[in-house]
């Protein structure tokens, strides 16, 4: 797909709470979006100050072609991710996109389907169970968080399909991980999955006990975004690769975990 | 209209702008965002004779006004390189300069007799400078004799333009400068990254796989620019200047220097346009100034 580098204006920036925030841009010169698919992300460049040299790669949360927006949810986690929570409506953002490869979809669309998102995690569970709603697909999803307040976009997800809640302090949804949580009782054909690697590591477990296919969305640390400087490898079936470009999707199966 | 073009050995070079190795992939990484075809030329990523894996994650960590990567030169070996990547940017209308490394001499060696039939390849870039791998690298480049084994043996497997990239982490770069040249270089490119070293304090170890890295970025400009300037007052080849290189005015600080040409590198990843960006500043500049040729500021200081 073809890689572009444009200048967003923020039309909002929504503070969820103290960590997080969903940011909605627009192309400043009303430019159209171009075509995005779930799980792709996208590379954000700061403002150039000494401890935020690099871009930041962030996952597409959202795309709505209707209002030309795009939607990236964020979570604080260094300098960067602060330094985009605390801008203002109006600021101006260069940001590279589309990036990275994208969830598949089953042949079959009556297929059991689950989402599973670990706390920011969620942000491409929305957009692909969007789009597979939109194709005739019935998603399911499977949120976890520590606790009630890290449950992100829910009602968002929920205008998508049923959500299925674990946090660990037992304030929403069941107590526990979301490897425990009861929907995985029953049979499902494919399983996603984005959050920390020990969660997604944990539910590629459980995927394949109980021979469900799974896609897991990598997050490691990145320069280029675009397959130029390697430093992003995951060791896979096939030797090293760019979680950038080869990624960051990959089915469990291409993985040595 | 200013006067961009310049030589480096037998090599004609449009204008000053290339991109440094391992920063800019294959060139087409870069095709939606950039003409390849406006470069002065671009370096594509270290190739050695058999494939390698390169180290384990993590590989880079960013630091202060800049990043420390240690890759350890993943790539798919030369044949992969000569059957599959070249036939795909050979048409690109700039030139494509092969950076090259080894565990060995014979390597090294191995490698340039393979690529010298090829005719767009019409330079090499010999990489005595890496300081992500255990052997070969900059351990060829941090002495003068290693220097000067290297490219007698190098520059008697290939007949186009030989350009030896250099190793900041040295006493006297001067010294190895003058020993590649002593041995037939054409030119030297200047610096590589600087071995750095970042700790995460709270998980208290290394952030890098490798514990150390390369050094790259705005942050170790100064230091490139210096030993630009000394290289170039102390050789008769001209020499290629690169390191943190972010924008047009940095570009022109390391020609004013001595660079005959300069290298883009970390600034790729964050703005892949950067290198079309210092070509309109150098013809901006020079207007500006009432340079014809850009030829007039290299080595003023």
């Amino acid at each position: 797909m073809k890689k572009f580098m444009i200048d967003f204006v923020i039309v909002d920036n929504k503070h969820i709470h103290d960590n997080y925030s969903l940011l909605i841009l627009t192309p400043k010169t009303g430019e159209k979006l171009p075509e995005m698919q779930p799980g792709q992300f996208v590379q954000i460049a700061l403002d150039g100050s000494k401890s935020t040299f690099l871009r930041r790669p962030i996952s597409i949360n959202f795309v709505d072609y209707d209002k030309n927006q795009l939607w990236l949810l964020i979570r604080r986690a260094g300098n960067g991710t602060s330094h985009l929570i605390e801008m203002r409506n109006g600021d101006i953002l260069n940001i590279i996109l589309p990036l990275g490869s994208s969830f598949t979809t089953p042949a079959n669309k009556t297929s059991r389907l689950l989402l599973v998102g670990g706390g920011v995690g969620i942000a491409p569970m929305l957009y692909l169970g969007y789009v597979l709603k939109n194709n005739g697909y019935n998603p399911e999803f499977l949120i976890g968080a520590r606790s009630a307040k890290d449950i992100l976009e829910l009602n968002e997800l929920k205008s998508v399909g049923i959500v299925h809640i674990s946090t660990e302090d037992g304030s929403l949804g069941e107590k526990g991980l979301v490897t425990t949580n009861s929907v995985l009782n029953s049979p499902i054909d494919f399983i996603y999955c984005c959050g920390p690697a020990p969660m997604m590591k944990a539910v590629a477990k459980v995927a394949q006990s109980i021979g469900s296919e799974c896609e897991v969305s990598l997050e490691n640390m990145m320069a280029c975004g675009v397959g130029a400087c390697l430093c992003c490898v995951e060791n896979t079936v096939k030797g090293n690769v760019c979680v950038c470009t080869e990624g960051p999707v990959f089915n469990i199966n291409q993985l040595t975990w | 209209m200013v006067n961009l073009n310049v030589n480096i050995g037998n090599l004609s070079l449009k204008n000053p702008v290339l991109t440094a190795s391992g920063t800019f992939g294959y060139g087409e990484e870069f095709s939606d965002f950039i003409d390849l075809n406006k470069l002065g030329g671009f370096i594509v990523k270290g190739t050695t004779i058999n494939h390698r894996e390169g180290n384990p994650y993590p590989r880079m960590v960013e630091t202060p006004s800049g990043m420390l990567n240690a890759v350890g030169l993943q790539n798919k070996g030369v044949d992969y390189f000569i059957n599959q990547i070249y036939p795909r940017i050979s048409d690109i209308n700039s030139e494509i300069i092969v950076n090259v490394s080894g565990a060995s001499i014979d390597d090294y060696v191995a490698v340039c007799e393979k690529l010298a039939p090829l005719n767009k390849i019409n330079a090499i870039e010999v990489n005595i400078s890496c300081p992500n791998v255990k052997q070969g690298g900059m351990a060829f480049g941090t002495t003068a004799n290693g220097a000067a084994q290297v490219t007698k043996a190098v520059r008697a497997a290939f007949p186009k333009t030989l350009i030896v990239k250099l190793s900041p982490n040295v006493t006297d770069i001067t010294e190895i400068a003058r020993a590649v040249e002593s041995e037939g270089a054409d030119s030297v490119s200047l610096i590589n990254t600087m071995l750095g070293m970042a700790i995460d304090i709270e998980k208290r170890r290394p952030y890098l796989s490798t514990i150390t890295g390369g050094l790259s970025g705005a942050a170790v400009r100064p230091v490139a620019v210096r030993m630009v300037w000394q290289v170039a007052k102390a050789v008769q080849i001209p020499v290629i200047g690169l390191g943190g290189i972010m924008d047009g005015r940095d570009a022109i600080e390391f020609m004013l220097a001595g660079a005959t040409a300069i290298e883009v590198g970390t600034a790729n990843f964050i703005d892949p346009t950067t290198t079309i960006k210092i070509i309109e500043f150098m013809n901006e500049y020079c207007n500006r100034h009432g340079i014809k040729d850009i030829n007039e500021i290299i080595g003023q200081i």
